[in-house]
């Protein structure tokens, strides 16, 4: 193990006490409810509109499992495409490891723009790097927000969800950057100007990587705004940091996901902004390209038959959109730069830590009702990796109240007669009741009185009724 | 005749017996011959899904065994279908053909239209488990349409949790009731008098903070409406 995993931050409470706060804070209940509210209707006209949506979930499956299963011979394969064409290919194991290695890259540079990617965020890299003395400056526009507001990000595709326009222009104000209003377009070109500047002057950039594709060593990043592109051709050095479970063997595969990631992630029929580069081009685009594979808990991830599908997951976010939990608690609750249902599968997992008890709560933040695995595009089995790792969870735990009073429950369904027993000590709950309802129960019961009357204890169990009348 | 084994639930058996009357009646009136093994108790579920594996092979053995050999065993519960049909098969036990309610009536006996009676401005709570685990699709719409008396309004956001989830409602209390509140809010726009689904487990939850809130909304098993007829009509009971 030795060092903790940047994946989730330091300090943050389990997910009960986190989504507590998150539920009180009506702005960001309003604010999320318009965000996911919109992006699910437009994500369900835009998936309806392919007849073949399902076989093309199904082949985003399979090749993902594919990849997974021979992973050492795909990234193997991709490195020596990479180096072939110029390109120099670097291993870390874990963030410490990664942020090591881009760090030394970035020489002497005191200032890097970057792309918008979830495995820098992963790695906590801006911060190892500020601590370095060199300056990451995030050129997406939510990543921008994100990071002018000394923030942290909530969402995997739009980082800075939880906030409103007039808030961000709070937070351009206090930065510096001076938005006339509160009009979109106008936040956009002051961040614009913002970053133009920085485009220009800095010599390096840090990305990460939708794909890479194993045949032909090309790196493919996905965005909308045009940002990235920027980074990965203006300066003169590339600095990609990519997990290894990105790689694709060919680009046929690649075709499958650019069709099922916009539809699911921003309702978009088409990417506007495909990024491919295979290694270095004398006098076009960067001088120098170098592509981290981190590791960071994915062999371990991969060793776990059931929970290893969350390394299918391509960051398309449908699952954050639809969830029930996400959309009440935002994504800052979850403790890590991945919130949402994959969040709670794919951290623990990546953490890989059972005595971690943030980490742990992760599982249980879900009702499992479901509604993220009808959305996934490569069809990960989300409530079933949670209960999976409840499992897990539990074991780690020992024995608790509430191991005990689950054996005991288990002890009294497997006999009949111990069951009718508990039936009619049960019913004792009815001298609870006042005017045909429980509105106050004692000890555990008293999570559910809290906000729910509970249901007063009949009579006469159905088992009693059929004895007498069919028995 | 079809022959049938009912599988009441803990729940049901225990809180709800007005539901397994019902669906005993209801399935009676089909033409069906009922059974209720009395060594059943639980499917596992709540063991289950709170992380506790070997328990929950432990009751879905038992249930195999209570249940071997039925041809059809009916509950009246989504979820409970769910656990005995989709995750006991993959804790090694090999269940009889399992159907919720409305799977049961509208795939296997073909009917929609069950002689129900039932004069009440009724909403339709589609519970997570039978939508996207059994996949029941709108069948219990279908037979609410077919119900004399039956005004049914469509219930907005009909497809969101209510926030239930087994142990989640207590473990993660604030939240389910966060989710309780939005489902609360859909309810109470439709001007519905009574909130039907197919499983007590969320009815129990949605209809605790309706009674909480003294809304005048009734939480009503699907089975009861569909077993009202005008000879025998509905009447709410005394607890």
């Amino acid at each position: 193990m030795g060092t903790r995993n940047p994946v989730t931050w330091l300090g943050s409470p389990a997910f009960p006490e986190a989504a507590r706060t998150a539920l009180a804070d009506t702005q960001l209940r309003r604010n999320l409810r318009n965000a996911t509210t919109t992006i699910r209707g437009r994500r369900r006209d835009a998936v309806g509109e392919l007849p073949d949506w399902e076989q093309l979930r199904r082949a985003g499956e399979a090749i993902k499992d594919d990849v997974l299963h021979h992973l050492d011979r795909y990234l193997e394969q991709l490195e020596e495409a990479v180096t072939a064409r110029g390109g120099v290919v670097h291993w870390a194991r874990d963030a410490a490891e990664a942020n090591e290695i881009v760090l030394r890259l970035c020489g002497d540079a005191r200032e890097v723009v970057k792309v918008k990617s979830m495995a820098t965020q992963e790695i906590g890299l801006n911060e190892a790097l500020a601590e370095a003395g060199v300056h990451a400056v995030e050129t997406d526009l939510a990543e921008l927000i994100v990071q002018l507001g000394d923030d942290r990000p909530s969402h995997i595709l739009v980082p800075a969800i939880h906030r409103n326009r007039s808030e961000i222009r709070e937070i351009f104000r206090a930065a510096g950057l001076d938005p006339a209003s509160d009009e979109p377009r106008v936040l956009a070109e002051a961040a614009r100007a913002h970053l133009r500047r920085k485009f220009l002057s800095c010599e390096v950039a840090i990305s990460g990587a939708n794909f890479a594709v194993a045949g032909t060593g090309s790196v493919v990043v996905l965005e909308s705004e045009g940002n990235g592109r920027m980074c990965l051709t203006l300066p003169r050095k590339l600095i990609t940091v990519m997990g290894l479970e990105k790689v694709v063997p060919t680009w046929q595969d690649l075709e499958v996901f650019l069709q099922l990631l916009p539809r699911s992630s921003t309702a978009e029929r088409m990417n506007p902004y495909t990024s491919v580069w295979t290694g270095v081009t004398p006098g076009d685009g960067p001088e120098e390209f170098h592509l981290v594979l981190l590791d960071n808990g994915r062999t371990a991830t991969l060793a776990d038959p059931v929970g290893r599908q969350a390394l299918r997951c391509i960051r398309c976010s449908a699952c954050l959109n639809v969830c029930p939990v996400y959309e009440r608690t935002g994504g800052q609750s979850y403790g890590s730069v991945y919130p949402g249902p994959i969040g709670a599968i794919l951290t623990p997992q990546l953490v890989d830590d059972p005595h971690d008890k943030q980490a742990a709560s992760l599982p249980y933040a879900s009702s499992l009702c479901g509604a993220c695995f009808e959305v996934c595009p490569v069809r990960i089995d989300i409530p079933s990796v949670l209960t999976h790792l409840r499992a897990q969870a539990v074991e780690a735990k020992g024995r608790s109240a509430e191991s005990v009073a689950m054996a005991a429950a288990a002890w009294v369904f497997a006999s009949a007669s111990r069951y009718e027993k508990a039936q009619k000590l049960g019913s004792l709950a009815r001298l609870f009741a006042r005017d045909g309802r429980i509105s106050w129960l004692p000890g555990p019961g008293a999570a559910w009185t809290s906000s729910r009357d509970a249901p007063v204890p009949a009579r006469e169990p159905f088992r009693e009724w059929w004895r007498k009348n069919r028995g | 005749m079809k022959k049938v084994a009912l599988f009441a639930t803990c729940l049901t058996d225990t809180l709800f017996p007005a539901t397994a009357r019902a669906t005993v009646r209801l399935l009676e009136r089909l033409g069906c011959t009922v059974d209720f093994p009395l060594d059943q108790t639980c499917c596992g579920q709540v063991h289950f899904n709170t992380g506790y594996r070997a328990h929950a092979v432990d009751l879905a053995e038992r249930f195999a065994s209570v249940f071997a050999g039925q041809d059809a065993v009916v509950v009246p519960s989504g979820s409970c279908a769910g656990m005995v049909r989709h995750v006991q098969p993959d804790l090694g036990t090999v269940p009889p053909p399992t159907y919720e309610l409305s799977e049961f009536l509208v795939d296997v006996l073909g009917v929609t239209d069950v002689g129900a009676y039932f004069p009440h401005r009724v909403t339709f709570h589609p519970t997570c488990h039978s939508l996207r685990m059994l996949g029941a699709g709108d069948k219990p719409l279908a037979l609410l349409r077919e119900v004399r008396g039956l005004e049914l309004v469509e219930l907005p956001q009909a497809e969101q949790c209510c926030g239930f989830g087994g142990t989640f409602a207590v473990k993660n209390a604030d939240t389910s009731t966060a989710m309780l509140a939005d489902k609360m809010r859909c309810v109470l726009d439709t001007g519905a008098e009574v909130l039907t689904a197919g499983d007590n487990s969320c009815l129990m939850h949605i209809g605790g903070g309706l009674s909480r809130l003294r809304t005048g909304v009734r939480p009503v098993h699907l089975a009861e409406i569909l077993a009202s007829t005008e000879e025998e009509p509905w009447a709410p009971e005394t607890r």
